[in-house]
């Protein structure tokens, strides 16, 4: 994994001309934070594909592009993000260009005495302690470069708090929309989500490219839930079909919490999403249900890790990947039960539809067993759509492109449908089913 | 006499390397509802699906004319969009689509090739309660992913409630009336004698003479190893209920009778 070559150089390079610029004006902890990932980013390196975690996923174009740490997002207007963030309806809206914070396009609402929605950097003004007490903490920066690399540009993002026993029924929209103007540019964004004990809320991560251009997002997300906190996530992954886009999900469950995400995935030409789960108390239940989409040349990958660290909590991956034309798709889903977490309930499904004969999905599950008492059940297909149903919905006047498009949707939309808001659900079938209209390869997301 | 719709001449019909139809001949006319009767196996699902358009059943002699045009070189969109309906005898699941969306896709497609608007959402809903009403199928039940997990008896009902909305020429009709009992039987007939007119003909396909108490055919047909044995009026039901079909085999057609169930 070592020799990281010229462009790694150029990370260093960015990250000392970085530090100089932001000389003082972060906390001395973060800065320490930064300064440590920044090192183990330079001793881990990029990983290659004789790398067991990225063997099907070759980073090679994102280490061989210089990409430069974005600039403050050029001044776009409202009306250009409005589409992004309008089908939410009046929601708390938090708006990020190129990785930075935009008070002008967010829309911050009043919120109940003692929640915080707002800029991560905002906040370490009157949250410092709770910022210092879990960044970094859940998305482990020792072994995963990538989350080093953002940790080691750790200034701006996204943090929300939720006080014990707060619940919000509006969902809050974090958007971060990417617009490279020509240049090749790197964004790292961050997200904080702390939910104290028995909290609700409903938050979506939406990750946008607001032209067809080449850039790159690093994000890592980390989700600390209280005891018998509710949680629902959802992740919208548009990037510009040129993009890059390598994401990370910490989530770390305490007692009887329960975590749901459901996830979309059809931007980017390169998608490398990771969600680390720890059921770190009893009774806790983790919910990941995921739909990725590819065509052309994209490659998208899912890697999950569910780790029961406790007894008797439950975990359900579903997961369902459409694949066109020459892309390619990985689903690694691992399931990890340590030695004391008896009673553990997990299960893991990965659907895969291929509907090219180029298209490629390589699949496997991976369980790491330690407990007795335990239930853990895996199962992935492969297949193409069913011949019977295609000549059903023929036989009733729909043409052959028609009921494909309509099949591979439906094959979507049985995950989509358990969305629990009708806004989000809606619009998720909704990009779905604009990704699968025949002009899909053409289109950009919008 | 009315032009005919459906013109079947010396038809052979292969599937999986076999020959299942061995010169069929059957014409329908606008107006007239003809019945398929035969025992199991004897190709009465083949010939609904070389109609309909299926792949896998190939069509080795013969012609099948469709208001005198060539069916068997349209494909399965065509015949439907000019017309065609097969009410399946197996209908088939849908997971992920709901029976809502089926329709609706179903109908907006006929209708725009007969160049009619599509529906808006309020009036496709209007036209679906009124419909279901009459076939007497739960309104909830269009919100369930299509005939996944209805019972044999719903899924009939569903394929009738498709024939209505598509407004066919030729309505074929695959054993619709087995695995209903009494009480969907009756609502199954009423639906489709609402559908009998003078410009539409319709064809019956059944084991057993129950449905033909209901819906009664002008013409019965029987149906024996691929060819027909024997054609006359409707009382030709009462001779099949009375003698089965044992007395119309020939020495030619005894070949796959030990393939017949009872
Ligand atoms: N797809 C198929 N593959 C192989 N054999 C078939 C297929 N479809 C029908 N057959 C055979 O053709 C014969 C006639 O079947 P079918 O037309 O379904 O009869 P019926 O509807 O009168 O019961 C049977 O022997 C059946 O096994
Ligand atoms: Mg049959």
């Amino acid at each position: 994994m070592k020799d990281i070559g010229p462009v790694a150089d150029l990370y260093r390079t960015e990250l000392s001309r970085f530090e100089r610029e932001i000389a003082g004006t972060t906390p001395a902890w973060m800065q320490q934070l930064r300064q440590a990932a920044g090192t183990r980013f330079a001793d881990l390196g990029f990983p290659t594909t004789h790398h067991e975690e990225w063997r099907h996923t070759d980073v090679t174009p994102i280490v061989k592009t210089p990409f430069l740490t974005a600039k403050r997002g050029p001044d776009i207007a409202k009306a250009e993000l409005e589409p992004m963030a309008s089908w939410v309806g009046a929601g708390h809206l938090l708006a990020f260009v190129n990785g930075r914070f935009s008070p002008s396009l967010s829309l911050l609402k009043r919120l109940p005495e003692g929640v915080i929605a707002g800029s991560l950097e905002d906040s370490c003004v009157v949250s410092s302690g709770l910022l210092e007490a879990h960044l970094g903490q859940q998305a482990q920066y020792d072994d995963h470069v990538f989350v080093a690399l953002n940790t080691a540009f750790l200034k701006e993002g996204a943090f929300i708090y939720l006080p014990p026993k707060m619940v919000i029924e509006e969902p809050i929209l974090v958007v971060f929309a990417s617009c490279a103007n020509g240049e090749a540019t790197v964004s790292h964004p961050r997200v904080l989500i702390v939910a104290g004990s028995s909290s609700r809320a409903t938050v979506i991560e939406s990750y946008v490219g607001l032209k067809d251009d080449l850039y790159f997002t690093n994000a890592v997300t980390e989700v600390v839930l209280g005891e018998e906190a509710v949680f629902d996530h959802h992740l919208l992954q548009q990037e510009s079909r040129a993009a890059y886009h390598i994401g990370t999900l910490a989530v770390h469950q305490g007692r009887n919490s329960t975590f749901t995400s459901h996830s979309l995935a059809i931007g980017s030409t390169f998608d490398r999403s990771e969600v680390h789960a720890l059921l770190a108390g009893e009774g806790g239940s983790c919910t990941l249900r995921g739909v990725y989409a590819a065509t052309g040349r994209q490659h998208v990958d899912i890697h999950t890790r569910i780790e029961h660290a406790k007894p008797s909590c439950t975990s359900r991956q579903l997961y369902r990947g459409i694949l066109d034309k020459q892309a390619t798709g990985v689903f690694n889903g691992r399931i990890v039960v340590r030695a004391d977490a008896h009673k553990t309930d997990a299960r893991q499904t990965n659907n895969n539809l291929l509907l090219s004969e180029d298209a490629v999905i390589h699949t496997a599950p991976q369980l790491e067993i330690f407990a007795d008492d335990v239930k853990c059940t895996h199962g992935a297909t492969v297949g193409q759509l069913d011949r019977d149903v295609l000549f059903y919905l023929r036989s009733r006047g729909i043409d052959l492109e028609d009921a494909r498009r309509l099949m591979t949707h439906a094959f979507g939309s049985e995950l989509i449908r358990l969305i629990a808001q009708d806004r989000i659900r809606n619009r998720f079938t909704e990009l779905l089913s604009r990704w699968a209209s025949p002009s899909h390869s053409e289109s950009l997301p919008a | 006499m009315p032009d005919p719709i459906l013109q079947i001449s010396d038809l052979h019909v292969a599937t999986a390397g076999k020959e299942i139809l061995r010169g069929l001949n059957l014409t329908i006319r606008a107006g007239e509802v003809h019945a398929i009767m035969g025992p199991n196996a004897s190709g009465k699902s083949t010939l609904a699906y070389v109609l309909a358009g299926r792949e896998g059943y190939q069509a080795t002699a013969g012609t099948i004319r469709y208001e005198g045009k060539d069916l068997l070189i349209m494909p399965p969109e065509a015949r439907a969009r000019e017309g065609l309906f097969l009410a399946f005898q197996y209908p088939i699941e849908i997971p992920g689509m709901t029976t809502l969306q089926f329709l609706k896709a179903a109908l907006n497609t006929i209708r725009k090739h007969r160049g009619l608007e599509e529906l808006d959402a309020i009036d496709f809903l209007a036209l679906v309660k009124e419909r279901a009403q009459l076939l007497d199928v739960d309104v909830d039940f269009l919100n369930r992913p299509v005939n996944a997990g209805f019972s044999g008896g719903e899924k009939k009902r569903n394929e009738i409630l498709q024939m209505t909305f598509l407004d066919p020429k030729l309505a074929i009709l695959d054993e619709t009336d087995s695995g209903l009992d009494i009480d969907a039987l009756k609502i199954v007939a009423g639906g489709v004698n609402a559908l009998r007119r003078p410009d539409r003909a319709m064809l019956l396909i059944t084991h057993y003479q129950r449905l033909l108490k209901f819906v009664v055919p002008d013409y019965i047909h029987i149906l024996l190893n691929g060819r027909i044995v024997q054609s006359g009026g409707k009382e030709l039901a009462l001779t099949v209920e009375e003698r089965g079909y044992g007395w119309l085999e020939g020495p030619d057609t005894r070949i796959s009778e030990e393939k017949a169930a009872p």
